[in-house]
């Protein structure tokens, strides 16, 4: 049975994750092969997540890290910390 | 970046509590990025965000001899930077309570994609230009917040379902329905959008003729 776009959608980021299982994945494929928008639409997630993952896209803040290490500095420098285990 | 194997985690935790204090500045840098994005997250906020990552980090200091390493260090210490933030939103009188989250979550909604005939793929050099990158951020920002931590975790930070999980406290099948979601939504919103990024074919293979 051929399954429909819906379908085809509801499974996109399970796909994108490679988590479905052999037989969804080769009718999914069937009807890729067909199907010129679920390839877009898989296309453009696909495209999408791996966009918002490029470091560029979040930085983190000027001086972060350097005001962060300060502060981890002036706790080192204090007594105590974490018990010793000797 | 990716965490060190937890036999160095391990070794330099060991060091540090047996005194060689300053290795924690390198047992804590990997965690840095993923720590500040989740609060940033969680607080909408950056000087709020920037101000509870150090207290985050100082508690991991001092409660380090309560890592039992059941779990990776970077999902402990981003449990401990969840609850911090949770304690800071109760603080300023936000309550936003996980209860809300779970309920959400039992809604059905419309997460259809933006239907498209063609996509011809935008590359990372794309992101050059700003605009791109503010984009994508606007989108991430405009997801309802259960969603987003999800993308934050899995996509920003790329840790992987069982990670995401453990840090936001959900099920694993939680954070697949949201990823779903999550990336319908930013699908729907971002690809009428994006098709204005696609290099024009001679700029992008450098001016050949």
């Amino acid at each position: 049975m051929r399954i429909d776009c819906k379908h085809v959608w509801e499974h996109i980021s399970a796909y994108i994750e490679n988590d479905v299982d052999a037989e969804l994945r080769a009718e999914i494929d069937r009807h890729l092969e067909t199907c010129e928008i679920c390839s877009a639409v898989l296309d453009s997630t696909r495209n999408v997540v791996i966009l918002v993952a490029d470091d560029r896209v979040f930085e983190l803040p000027a001086g972060f890290s350097q005001r962060l290490h300060a502060r981890i500095d002036r706790e080192l420098d204090q007594q105590g910390g974490p018990n010793l285990r000797v | 970046m990716t965490p060190p194997g937890p036999e160095i985690e391990a070794e330099y935790i060991h060091r540090i509590l047996a005194g060689e204090k300053h290795l924690f500045h390198e047992l804590i840098r990997p965690c840095e990025r993923s720590i500040y994005f989740l609060l940033f997250s969680l607080l909408k906020n950056e000087t709020e965000a920037e101000d509870v990552a150090q207290e985050t980090v100082i508690k991991v200091y001092q409660n380090l001899d309560k890592f039992r390493g059941d779990s990776q260090f970077r999902t402990w210490v981003l449990s401990i930077a969840r609850n911090e933030a949770l304690g800071r939103l109760r603080k300023i009188g936000n309550r936003r309570e996980d209860s809300l989250d779970a309920e959400i979550d039992e809604q059905s909604g419309d997460y259809s994609p933006a239907i498209l005939t063609s996509w011809r793929e935008i590359p990372a050099e794309a992101l050059e230009q700003k605009e791109l990158g503010a984009l994508l951020r606007n989108a991430i920002s405009g997801l309802p917040e259960i969603y987003r931590n999800v993308v934050l975790l899995r996509d920003i930070e790329e840790m992987d379902i069982r990670e995401t999980a453990a840090v936001l406290g959900i099920s694993e099948a939680s954070v697949k329905v949201r990823l779903h979601r999550a990336r319908a939504l930013l699908q729907r919103s971002l690809a009428p959008q994006l098709k204005g990024f696609v290099p024009k074919r001679k700029g992008w293979l450098g001016g050949r003729k």
